[in-house]
């Protein structure tokens, strides 16, 4: 997310990492000599000795970019030249390994891989680490450039500059690495390079020179950025001959292994069989293997100063692999690495088992998930209708989707999710009151728990600051929408002399699920969006219910803003009534502030669903369909005898 | 009425029937249905008939399908195991399906064969000597009492029209008529291959052959069918049809034109409240002829149930002869457990497996206790007798209907609503229920497997 003072031009910062990143080239006249790297690409693998390669030959980066811009495709072809994997037209992000990833093509997890690469008579090690681009995913980028020098910021020539971009940049920027600009795309035919260039130019003052043209694609241009990764990222600051640092930058669950936890060691080395022992629970564990990735997992003996690898150590309680952790050597008392800061969660959810017998299962999957997705935050949530649960905090709309997913997935889960909310502020009053909520002031994570109306002195929500980039024609139409959306508009800069960089000051609520498509359906696709958190401000809210044959519907209250509060109970009942399919019986759909119905539809039962012909030969096939339908069945919220589809309370509030 | 059928109204005064299509079933035991007794009064009792085989379900008895696997032309809404064929080998066929019958009669070891259903395809393709030469291999090998049903599927050209007396010469006693529309429009897009004309002289020509033994196959739901054309076209069927008409409900079955045509948006098939609707105005006009809707699809009056279809219906045993058949059977004289039985679908491959090792059948499965009362439920459902205790407990002897079903506040639920009847006597559904039985039977699966204790 952008932070503030990127809007204040300070020519100063930008001029001090130009500087860097010329000195930093110099650096690699000083390397040393190192033997071979061993041969990874044949088929028999070799256990690769990583004290071959000393701080100075290892490069460690990201590829960081907006979403879509081609960071994945470009690391296929990474993994190709350097003989990583063999080359095939098959290779369409090899990293992206998730089911999810897959099938959405968009990469939601950093993932990293270990190139050896040959450059005049020298052998290094590259660290490369693909990012993902969407906002959403941004903790996983942020975390990853703790374990880097250098960054590779790639921007599609044909969109050029969005607003992930910029935001990246800056991810980078502050965190002092190095950044190796590169269009990428160059292959296709509306690409404008020098429009692009000229952009980089005006925002991050990359001169065009710095600039290096590839086709992830076609793999034009990819042994000159393999050259420039080597000459301009500078090695890793780190000493083999220290006591053991290892940062934990990501980590993960193996049914048979336990946690494993991804490293880059800042000092010292890890072996199999070394007693570790975490900074922050003082528990110790022994590695019993460890290595380093390629597309799969390569053993190794040990892993040296300035490396990234994985270590796996018999770690058996979910809750002992914290990211950001320092592993040291037992005994030890060095400095543990400052860690990480705690990902700051944009929207809430209930979730639930939808079966509650399958609760301590779910905490499992759960336990399990968020070790590989730090940025969820985790609180104990309970309703007399759904069960036991959590109140979970997501980045945004996609990660609350894709962690769904996810937890079905990886972790056959049937879960309840329901809709998503902002987190509100109250204050309220009365002695009383404030004893029993522990405060004048009440964060609502779940609006159900939303204090009675009578004891609020005020509302609070919560503002983001949003980044637009789009052409110069649209911005009576951005302006109006923002308008819309009750955003207040601020900067304008152009970036280049078509596109403008906006700054808004928007209700977060607003811009939670459907926001951006709209920004791209009035600038015909050519916006990008990009927020940031930004306080909190005074707002008069109500809280809306939603009823089926008069029961209330607890995953879909939620808390509006009360000029559109009849707008949204209008449009929801609408999409309840288009989305829960017809049933035996009739079905009322109301909404309710207060006491006062403030929306109605009524879904009419099904006069007719039984198939025209059955007889013994379609038997089986007729049971197996109405086994699924059962099964089916089985995973639908019941609201007193109506059948809801679960995912009805996330779809109720998309148009 | 065949001499082996006898009719007789199902089990005693639990059941009964109104005119309005609300049934009660009238001993009322369980509490939350006490309500029942208002609508009792306005109950008008009505003889139900159904026919039942005169022995009883026992696993030395079963029914016989033959399925013939050629058709002259594809329909588009079709996705029957069927196959054009421009070189049908008659003889080898006939070969073929004495051979399998006699394998499976002798597998199964039945005693005795109930009925005889030749469906497909187009059975009424075949020559009547084939049909003629299965007959004969039942006779030669179980007892099969004179006068037992035997069906088969005639398409309505002028071709099969005059082969049906040669059919009634072979053992053919009932037919079943595929006009499925008296709209020419509507048969061209449905793809089949003879005319309105054809179909009533067909009709005419099988009831004066065959008569009280004669089914109609129409199809409704048809793209733009209209509930007032529906109307005409009802009336017009019954002014020729004889005493059994099969009304199905247009699928669209995925791989076929018209699924496609759907799909792409060529064609649209009415909404699900216009089927409601042209399904009870069929129900009311047959009602008002003295047809009775005994299955959700099949509607008899004078006694001309088909009893083969009852046999499935009620889950009896049932061999299935021919391409791609189903069958339902234990083997060794009754002692194993029932399985489910399916035979190579290919023609070709089916007849040579058959010529090199004796038989066709590509996969029996034995069938769980589970899976039994699942079948049950979801057939015996569709009929208006629905399941009797008596025939549940044959097969779940320590948990009646009502301790599975009883406590759950679903099935509750759809009884307090007129949807289901559930007493002493069985499980059926009203005839509401009958419209919207594949919204209530998942719910049913579900408190079966969460209840049955004998998998
Ligand atoms: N023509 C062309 N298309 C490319 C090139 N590089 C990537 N693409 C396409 O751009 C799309 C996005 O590529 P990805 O590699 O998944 O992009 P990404 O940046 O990893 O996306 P996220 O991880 O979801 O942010 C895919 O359809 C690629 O085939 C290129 O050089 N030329
Ligand atoms: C498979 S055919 C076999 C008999 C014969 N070939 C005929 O067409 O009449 C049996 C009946 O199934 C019905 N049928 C087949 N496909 C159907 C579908 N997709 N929807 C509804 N009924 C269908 C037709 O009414 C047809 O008469
Ligand atoms: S409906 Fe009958 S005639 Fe038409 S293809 Fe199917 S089996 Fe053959
Ligand atoms: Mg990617």
């Amino acid at each position: 997310m952008l932070t503030q003072f990127k809007f204040i031009w300070h020519q100063g910062v930008l001029k001090r990492y130009i500087q860097k990143s010329l000195s930093r080239r110099n650096l690699l006249k000083h390397t040393r000599c190192f033997s071979c790297a061993p041969t990874l690409n044949e088929k028999k693998k070799v256990i690769p000795d990583l004290s071959q390669f000393p701080v100075e030959n290892i490069r460690n980066f990201c590829i960081i970019a907006h979403i879509d811009h081609g960071k994945s495709t470009l690391a296929d072809r990474l993994l190709e030249v350097t003989g990583t994997i063999s080359k095939s037209d098959k290779n369409e992000q090899v990293l992206d390994r998730l089911q999810v990833e897959r099938e959405r093509g968009i990469t939601v997890k950093a993932q990293t891989a270990t190139l050896f690469y040959s450059y005049n008579g020298q052998s290094y090690m590259l660290n490369l680490i693909d990012t993902p681009g969407h906002v959403d995913f941004n903790y996983e980028v942020s975390r990853s450039l703790t374990a880097c020098q250098g960054v590779i910021l790639l921007v599609d020539a044909n969109q050029g500059v969005q607003a992930q971009t910029v935001a990246n940049f800056y991810l980078a920027f502050e965190a002092d690495l190095t950044i190796i600009p590169v269009l990428n795309k160059i292959d296709l035919k509306n690409a404008k390079p020098e429009v692009v260039m000229e952009q980089m130019k005006n925002i991050f003052e990359i001169e065009p020179k710095d600039v290096l043209k590839v086709s992830a694609k076609l793999g034009t241009g990819v042994n000159e950025l393999l050259e420039a990764i080597v000459e301009r990222i500078p090695p890793p600051k780190a000493d083999v001959m220290k006591p053991l640092r290892a940062l934990v930058f990501d980590t993960y669950y193996d049914q048979y292994r336990g946690v494993i936890t991804d490293v880059a060691v800042i000092d010292g080395c890890i072996k199999k069989g070394d007693k570790l022992q975490s900074s922050n629970t003082k528990k110790s564990y022994q590695v019993q293997d460890l290595g380093i990735h390629q597309v799969d997992e390569i053993l190794t003996h040990c892993l040296y100063a300035g490396q990234v690898g994985y270590v796996v150590m018999n770690m058996k309680n979910v809750k002992e692999g914290q990211i950001g952790d320092t592993l040291v050597h037992e005994g030890s008392d060095v400095q543990p690495h400052p860690g990480f800061k705690q990902a700051k969660p944009m929207v809430f959810a209930g979730v639930y088992p939808t079966d509650q017998s399958k609760y301590d299962e779910l905490r499992s999957a759960i336990e399990k998930l968020t070790l590989n997705d730090s940025s969820v935050s985790i609180h104990i949530d309970h309703s007399p209708a759904l069960g036991q649960g959590w109140r979970l905090g997501f980045l945004g709309l996609l990660h609350m989707d894709v962690f769904q997913q996810r937890l079905e997935q990886e972790f056959s889960a049937n879960v309840i999710v329901t809709a998503p909310n902002v987190p509100y502020k109250v204050k309220i009053f009365g002695a009383k009151n404030i004893k029993m909520y522990g405060g004048e002031e009440v964060t609502v994570l779940n609006p159900c728990l939303m204090p009675e109306q009578e004891i609020i002195k005020e509302y609070y929500e919560p503002l983001v600051r949003g980044t637009i980039i789009a052409p110069d024609d649209y911005v009576g139409e951005m302006t109006n929408l923002c308008l819309g959306r009750r955003g207040v508009m601020k900067e304008q800069i152009y970036i280049d002399s078509k596109r403008i960089m906006f700054t808004v000051i928007l209700p977060l609520n607003e811009i939670l699920v459907d926001f951006y498509d709209d920004l791209k359906a009035v600038t015909s696709g050519y916006a990008s969006f990009d927020y940031e958190d930004h306080g909190y401000v005074p707002s008069n809210l109500v809280k809306i219910t939603y009823l089926l044959n008069g029961k209330e519907v607890e995953e879909l209250t939620m808390i509006n803003h009360v000029t559109t509060a009849r707008t949204l109970a209008r449009r929801v009942c609408l999409k309840l009534k288009e989305n829960i399919p017809r049933q035996l019986f009739k079905i009322s759909v109301q909404a309710a502030v207060g006491g006062n119905i403030i929306a109605r539809e009524d879904i009419p039962a099904y006069r007719k669903d039984v198939l025209a012909k059955c007889y013994g030969g379609d038997i089986t096939r007729k049971t197996k369909l109405l086994k699924q339908q059962a099964e089916g069945k089985k995973k639908m919220r019941a609201i007193g005898n109506i059948d809801v589809p679960k995912d009805v309370f996330i779809t109720v509030l998309k148009k | 009425m065949g001499t082996g059928i006898i009719s007789r109204r199902v089990y005693l005064s639990s059941f009964s029937w109104n005119t309005l299509g609300f049934s009660v079933a009238a001993n009322i035991l369980l509490p939350w249905k006490s309500h029942f007794g208002q609508l009792l009064t306005r109950t008008v009792h009505q003889e139900v008939n159904v026919i039942e085989s005169k022995t009883p379900e026992t696993d030395d008895q079963a029914v016989l399908y033959v399925h013939w696997p050629y058709c002259a032309k594809r329909c588009t809404y079709c996705n029957f195991n069927k196959y054009v064929s421009e070189s049908v080998d008659h003889e080898r066929m006939a070969q073929c399906l004495e051979t399998e019958t006699r394998t499976l009669l002798k597998l199964s070891g039945v005693k005795q064969i109930n009925s005889i259903f030749f469906g497909g395809g187009t059975p009424s393709l075949a020559l009547p000597s084939t049909i003629e030469r299965v007959i004969n291999t039942v006779r030669d090998k179980v007892t099969f009492k004179p006068g037992s049903e035997v069906t088969l599927e005639a398409n309505p050209t002028k071709l099969e029209t005059e082969r049906l007396r040669d059919f009634k010469t072979v053992g053919v006693n009932r037919v079943s008529i595929g006009v499925q529309a008296l709209n020419q429009n509507h048969l061209n897009l449905l793809g089949r291959e003879h005319t309105v004309e054809q179909s009533i002289s067909c009709v005419k020509k099988a009831g004066a052959l065959f008569p009280g033994r004669v089914s109609v196959d129409v199809i409704f739901g048809r793209p733009k069918q209209t509930l007032e054309d529906w109307r005409i076209e009802l009336h017009r069927v019954l002014s020729f049809c004889d005493d059994h008409i099969s009304l199905y409900q247009l699928t669209l079955e995925a791989g076929t034109p018209l699924y496609r045509w759907v799909k792409e948006k060529q064609c649209e098939l009415p909404d699900s409240d216009t089927m409601a609707d042209l399904y009870s105005e069929a129900i009311q006009i047959l009602g008002d002829h003295g047809f009775e809707r005994y299955e959700v699809s099949n509607f008899a009056r004078n006694g001309a149930q088909c009893s083969h279809n009852w046999a499935y219906w009620r889950g009896m045993q049932y061999i299935g002869v021919g391409p791609g058949a189903h069958g339902r059977f234990s083997i060794q004289d009754g002692g194993g457990p029932r399985e489910a039985r399916i035979q190579t679908p290919l023609p070709d491959t089916w007849m040579t497996e058959v010529e090199n090792r004796g038989h066709g059948t590509r996969k029996s499965e034995p069938l769980s206790n589970q899976q039994r009362l699942e079948e049950m439920v979801i057939l015996g459902l569709r009929t208006i007798e629905g399941i009797p205790s008596s025939r549940w407990n044959r097969l779940s002897r320590n948990q009646d209907l009502i301790s599975v079903f009883g406590n759950s506040e679903k099935v509750r639920n759809m009884v307090e609503n007129n949807l289901l009847y559930l007493d002493e006597s069985g499980l059926r559904a009203s005839s509401h229920g009958l419209m919207v039985l594949d919204s209530i039977i998942p719910h049913l699966l579900n408190v079966l497997e969460k209840n049955i204790t004998v998998k």
